[in-house]
């Protein structure tokens, strides 16, 4: 796929690093005001959505390859995860908000505050923002790449027949 | 009262269009505005966050089915439909209608949260300690990151594992040489 016409691409290259910032925003206050992890990574994997809508798949796999993208997912559910397991270690029950009880209480209404539920949530928006990425991706590489097995066995040299 | 009233007649439109169009395409359409229906209804209803992950969500969705549905040879449906699935359909539509009439009885009235009308909810509970409790002033954040956080790392692994099925069965090569034997 080379993408859309001039127009959807002038405009999506504007509105890009809008959307992402918007995400970012709604990450960043998900504790202060409507938001959160979920709603923020799906803004996240939208734009990127968005880019690969108008430019095409190259672009984005140049940008955010996927490998990367799946480390990223992995590394998400592993440090979500251990926020959990630290709440048991430090403060002695499984998820417990160990740093606004203990440590650093904050002062309501600032970004600092509310313990690890900030953390919590930019490590959400990795996990749920790579994860709708990668959907998205591999089923427009699906859609694109869908030779049949013979087409590709003959296509591809790696594959099958030696001779 | 009466913006309800509208927005309901707006969606349940949309859902008789999107069942009964021969075309994909307008199909999937007429389910995002169902979509969009619903997340002005939140709207107004105070409910901005489930306001906002609703049109997110219904946005990707929208994207996702389209994308789907126009790679597709075949976006026209036609062809009639049997006899009895139609009467099959209609007797369990009419169950569940005098069901739901029932349900809805007993249900409180429309936009009147739950607490108002029983006491000692668990919403109560959130509503007055929310804030003392996790310092957060987005009290849903607090519930599903906090008081539910079991929930959310539950979901996080339905999503991981979904995200793992998809990747292996959507590869494209195989990791296995063709001519080696099953073991």
């Amino acid at each position: 796929m080379k993408g859309m016409t001039v127009i959807v691409k002038t405009v999506s290259s504007w509105v890009k690093m809008l959307i992402f910032l918007f995400g970012i925003y709604i990450i960043l206050f998900g504790h202060l005001s409507p938001g959160g992890g979920f709603a923020g990574g799906v803004i996240l994997a939208s734009s990127y959505v968005l880019l690969m809508l108008a430019f095409g798949r190259e672009l984005v796999e140049r940008n955010l390859p996927l490998p990367l993208a799946s480390r990223l997912d992995c590394l998400g559910a592993f440090l979500f995860a251990l926020l959990a397991i630290l709440g048991l270690i430090v403060g002695g029950v499984f998820f417990v908000n160990f740093l606004y009880q203990k440590y650093l209480p904050g002062s309501t209404f600032h970004l600092v505050s509310g313990g690890t539920i900030p953390l919590s949530n930019i490590v959400i928006v990795l996990k749920v923002g790579a994860s709708l990425f990668l959907v998205i991706f591999m089923l427009s590489r699906f859609r694109y790449d869908s030779k049949g097995p013979a087409e590709k066995l003959a296509s591809d040299p790696t594959i099958g027949a030696k001779e | 009262m009466a913006l309800f009233y509208i927005l309901l007649l707006f969606i349940i439109i949309a859902a008789i269009i999107a069942v009964e169009t021969r075309n994909l395409l307008s199909s999937v359409i007429c389910v995002g505005a169902i979509g969009f229906g619903g997340s002005l209804m939140f709207l107004f209803l105070r409910a901005p966050d489930i306001a906002i992950t609703q049109i997110v969500v219904e946005v990707l969705g929208l994207i996702i089915l389209i994308r789907a549905t126009i790679s597709r040879d075949l976006t026209f449906i036609s062809g009639d439909r049997e006899f009895f699935g139609t009467v099959v359909s209609v007797v369990i539509i009419f169950v569940i209608f005098v069901a739901g009439i029932r349900v809805f009885d007993a249900m409180p009235q429309f936009g009147v949260p739950v607490f108002s009308h029983v006491q000692d909810t668990a919403s109560e509970a959130y509503i007055s300690r929310g804030l003392q409790d996790t310092g957060v002033t987005n009290l849903v954040t607090s519930v599903y990151l906090d008081y539910r956080a079991y929930d959310t790392l539950g979901e996080a692994t339905v999503l991981f594992t979904a995200i793992l099925g998809a990747m292996v069965i959507l590869r494209d090569k195989s990791r296995k040489r063709i001519e080696e034997p099953d073991v």
